[in-house]
This record gives structure tokens, C-alpha cells and sequence, in this order.
């Protein structure tokens, strides 16, 4: 059975392979993408980042759980996608978000992936979207995404999901890492997580100064440029603005999740009822898009140098007879100066 | 845009509560380049061969000191062929008395390492195994 057949089977092992070629970039792994795509635009996916030690995993297991054994309706499908980082130096990883993830196994309903960033920015790894493809067109329902512990401008998990969590803890940090721009502001819902240790009503407020100071309306999602997230025929969008609420959750102990839970499909209500659903999965694609061509771009340009150009303008930056700017125009008109 | 990294799952499995070995094997695969996969204590067969098939692993690497082997090695190695995972190589860290050595490398067990085994030897085991020159 071919990879393609296999995933849309429900075939685990086919899965996990399709995930591999995905992750290592194989012209396989794009094919079955490519015909992949079709069956997918059905799950919801839900991002979960925060910095290093908040309880990102412990927090995606409970939602997991959750989902598996929801108080009322039928089990959800969990796919989760844990990114933790690369070695800049030896590119070797140790992924370790399984661990907090043990109540989860035996479940077939729930598959769990590791990935390593691989040298990508901004808390995902660039095969990060077509995994999310892969899980979509499986047939799971909910895709939990946890990104790699970030500071404070790991904000690419915002531009893959439908709602993202952003995870903060008690004692953290003073009010003013609470109003500076980043990382904060991509929350669709605030998590206080070890809402049972000291502080947590001095860091709610600081929270809460920080939302009143104004959640924007309009994001600046990409390179700067401003883009509506509404589509243009939704009136509703302009009457109805999402204010990011603040949920307490003590993930060890499964306290909050319920509530968690709710404040998520909220969300993913408000998302279709103000129009915004579309205008998200517009930005998610048109992004998913813009990093290929990119990549594209770049791939396509340096199997069209000439060996030893690229060299020999890295010889005349060190040599200072180019800058940097210089170097890239003459590298784009296929110039050397020398 | 990118390559195929060895992926490598490291597991304790059965009772016993100490990983501090595990943890450097971890480490030392992770600075030979390799994903390593860490699950933690306390794992069953059935935790691992799941893992393994979730993560598309090329190896497995078992760290036991517990002197339950023989019980929970060939049940390791059981799940992944049911499962259709015959290609991942598995490893075998910790007290293993000589007689199991031979009973497990014929059972399947790509390699077995004793206290003090230097980590070079099992990367260069795991690299020569999973990509056979």
C-alpha cells in the first residue's frame, strides 16, 4: 500500500513514514502531501507555547486527556506535534515531551509526535505545517501543537494555528514583560499554569493590565504588513472583538482543564461566527506558502550560481572590497567584483 | 531543505528507578547528531513498541538494570515485529550477565553494552546498523 492509501486508511506506521519523508523533505513525502491536501481543512488546530518549564506538555497531555474523556459528546481524535529544539552545532536533539506524556499511551486514539526544529526560528520546524497536514487528512479531529519553550519572539506558532495558547507561570517576570510586544500579544487564551504557588494573583494582574492596554484588532501578522483576519463580508467582525481570557491551571493536578477546554471552543465559536475561521485559514495558507517559495526561491538561485561564485564573494566581503549589500546585489546579477 | 536524521528512541523499561545512564546516552547521541527520543522511567513493552512506531524511529536503545531482560527484551523486540517495525534496531544497555548476552543477540538484540562501555562504540554501532556500509 502506498504512503497516500495508507494514511488515509488509518494506518499508523504509514503515518509515522509519511511524517519522516515530511520532516526530511523527500520529493515522497511532497507528492503524498500534495495529494494528501485535498482531504484536509477539518482539524482544529490548537497551539500551545510558552517559556521553558511553564508546563507546556504537562498542559497538552491534561487537554488530551480531556479530549479523549470529554464530559459530554463523543472522544476526539488528538494528534499532538511536540517541537523541541535542534544542537545549533551538532543538529542532534533530545526530545523529551513525551515524558509528561505517559497517560496518554495505549490510547489509539491519540498519536504523539516528536520533531526537532532543525535549525528553524520562531519555535516550529519547517516541516511543522505539512505534519499538520498529515495528521488533518488522518482523520484527527484536534491537533495539539507544542512548540518549542520560547522567549519572546517565538511567535510562528500563531501564524499555523486556529487558536493558540500562550502559558505563563507565577513569578516569571514583573508587569513590564507583560506589556512588551511578542510573545503576548499572539495569546488567543492567557494560561496561568502552577495557578497553586505563590503569586499567581500579582501575575494574573499583571495579565490583565496588559490586556486592557489593549488587545489590537488588527494583527500584524507577517513581515510587518498589516492583514485583516476577517474576511471583507463580515459585518459581525467589526461589531464583536475576541479579548483574550485568562484561564488557571494547575496541569499535574488536572485543575482547570474543563475550563481551559471551554475557553478553547469559545474561541473556535467566535472564530466562525465572526468570519474569522476563513480569514484564518486564508493567513495560515497564504504563510504556509510565502516560507515554501521562499525556500523555493533560494534552492532555485543557488543551483543557478556557478561553482565557486558564492566563494568568491564571501572572499571580497572578507577582503573588504564589497559590503554585505553590495555582495548580495552582485550575487542576484550574476556579478563578481574582483 | 533538509536530510534524514537518525532518530533513536531511548526507554527504561520495567521498575527500576535510576536513569542517570540512560540520560548520558541520550546526551551523547544527541552530540553525534543523532534525535534522540527520551521517554523516561517506568515503561512497559507495549509504552515502547507504541513509541517507537509513533516517532518512526531507525533504533531502540533499553537501558535495564533491573535484571528483568530476559522478560521484557524479547517482548520489546515481539511488539515492534507486530507492528511491522522488523528494520529498528534495538540496544540493549546495562547489567546483562554473560549466558543472556548470547541468548539475547540471538533473540535480536543488535548490541549489548556493560558498565564503562565507551559511547563512541555505540554510536559508531548504531550508525553502522542503521545505515549498513
Amino acid at each position: 500500500m502506498d504512503l497516500v492509501s495508507s494514511v488515509l486508511a488509518g494506518d499508523r506506521l504509514g503515518l509515522a513514514r509519511l511524517l519522516s519523508e515530511v520532516e526530511s523533505g523527500s520529493q515522497a513525502g511532497t507528492q503524498a502531501l500534495n495529494q494528501l491536501f485535498p482531504h484536509t481543512g477539518k482539524a482544529q488546530l490548537i497551539g500551545v507555547t510558552g517559556a521553558p518549564g511553564t508546563g507546556k506538555s504537562s498542559l497538552v497531555n491534561q487537554l488530551a486527556l480531556h479530549y479523549r474523556r470529554p464530559p459530554q459528546g463523543e472522544p476526539r481524535r488528538v494528534a499532538i506535534l511536540a517541537v523541541d529544539p535542534s544542537s545549533p552545532f551538532t543538529g542532534g536533539a533530545v526530545l523529551g515531551d513525551r515524558i509528561r506524556m505517559r497517560e496518554l499511551s495505549g490510547d489509539q486514539g491519540v498519536f504523539i509526535r516528536s520533531m526537532a526544529s532543525r535549525g528553524s526560528l520562531g519555535g516550529l520546524a519547517a516541516a511543522s505545517a505539512g505534519a499538520a497536514q498529515a495528521f488533518d487528512a488522518a482523520g484527527y479531529d484536534i491537533i495539539l501543537i507544542e512548540t518549542v519553550g520560547s522567549g519572546q519572539s517565538e511567535v510562528e506558532i500563531a501564524k499555523l494555528a486556529h487558536t493558540t495558547l500562550v502559558v505563563d507561570v507565577p513569578g516569571l517576570g514583573d508587569d513590564v514583560q507583560a506589556i512588551k510586544a511578542g510573545i503576548l500579544e499572539i495569546a488567543d487564551i492567557l494560561v496561568l499554569n502552577k495557578a497553586d504557588r505563590p503569586g499567581v494573583e500579582s501575575a494574573e494582574r499583571a495579565l490583565q493590565g496588559m490586556l486592557k492596554l489593549g488587545h489590537p484588532t488588527k494583527r500584524i501578522m507577517h513581515h510587518g504588513r498589516v492583514e485583516e483576519l476577517h474576511s471583507a463580508d463580515s459585518e459581525q467582525a467589526h461589531r464583536e472583538e475576541w479579548i483574550p481570557p485568562i484561564r488557571r491551571t494547575v496541569a499535574l493536578e488536572g485543575k482547570g482543564i474543563v475550563e481551559l477546554a471551554e475557553a478553547i471552543e469559545g474561541h473556535r465559536q467566535f472564530l466562525q461566527r465572526s468570519g474569522e475561521w476563513q480569514g484564518r485559514e486564508r493567513a495560515r495558507l497564504q504563510n504556509e506558502v510565502e516560507l515554501l517559495l521562499q525556500s523555493e526561491l533560494m534552492a532555485t538561485w543557488r543551483r543557478g550560481l556557478s561553482p565557486g561564485q558564492y566563494e568568491a564573494v564571501l572572499d571580497a566581503l572578507m577582503a573588504r572590497q564589497q559590503s554585505p549589500r553590495q555582495a548580495v546585489a552582485a550575487l542576484l546579477n550574476g556579478r563578481v567584483k574582483r | 531543505m533538509a536530510e534524514k536524521k537518525i532518530r533513536v528512541l531511548v526507554a527504561k523499561p520495567g521498575l527500576d528507578g535510576h536513569d542517570r545512564g540512560a540520560k548520558v546516552i541520550a546526551r551523547a547521541l544527541r552530540d553525534a547528531g543523532m534525535e534522540v527520543i527520551y521517554t523516561g522511567l517506568r515503561q512497559t513493552p507495549e509504552m515502547i513498541a507504541e513509541a517507537a512506531l509513533q516517532e518512526d524511529v531507525d533504533a531502540v536503545g533499553l537501558s535495564i538494570l533491573s535484571g528483568a531482560h530476559m522478560a521484557l527484551v524479547p517482548r520489546v523486540l515481539e511488539l515492534l515485529r507486530a507492528n511491522g517495525q522488523d528494520n529498528v534496531r534495538v540496544f540493549v544497555g546495562g547489567i546483562i550477565p554473560d549466558e543472556d548476552v548470547s541468548k539475547l543477540i540471538t533473540a535480536g538484540v543488535a548490541g549489548i553494552y556493560g558498565p564503562g562501555s565507551p559511547t563512541q562504540k555505540i554510536i559508531d554501532d548504531i550508525r553502522a546498523a542503521v545505515h549498513p556500509a
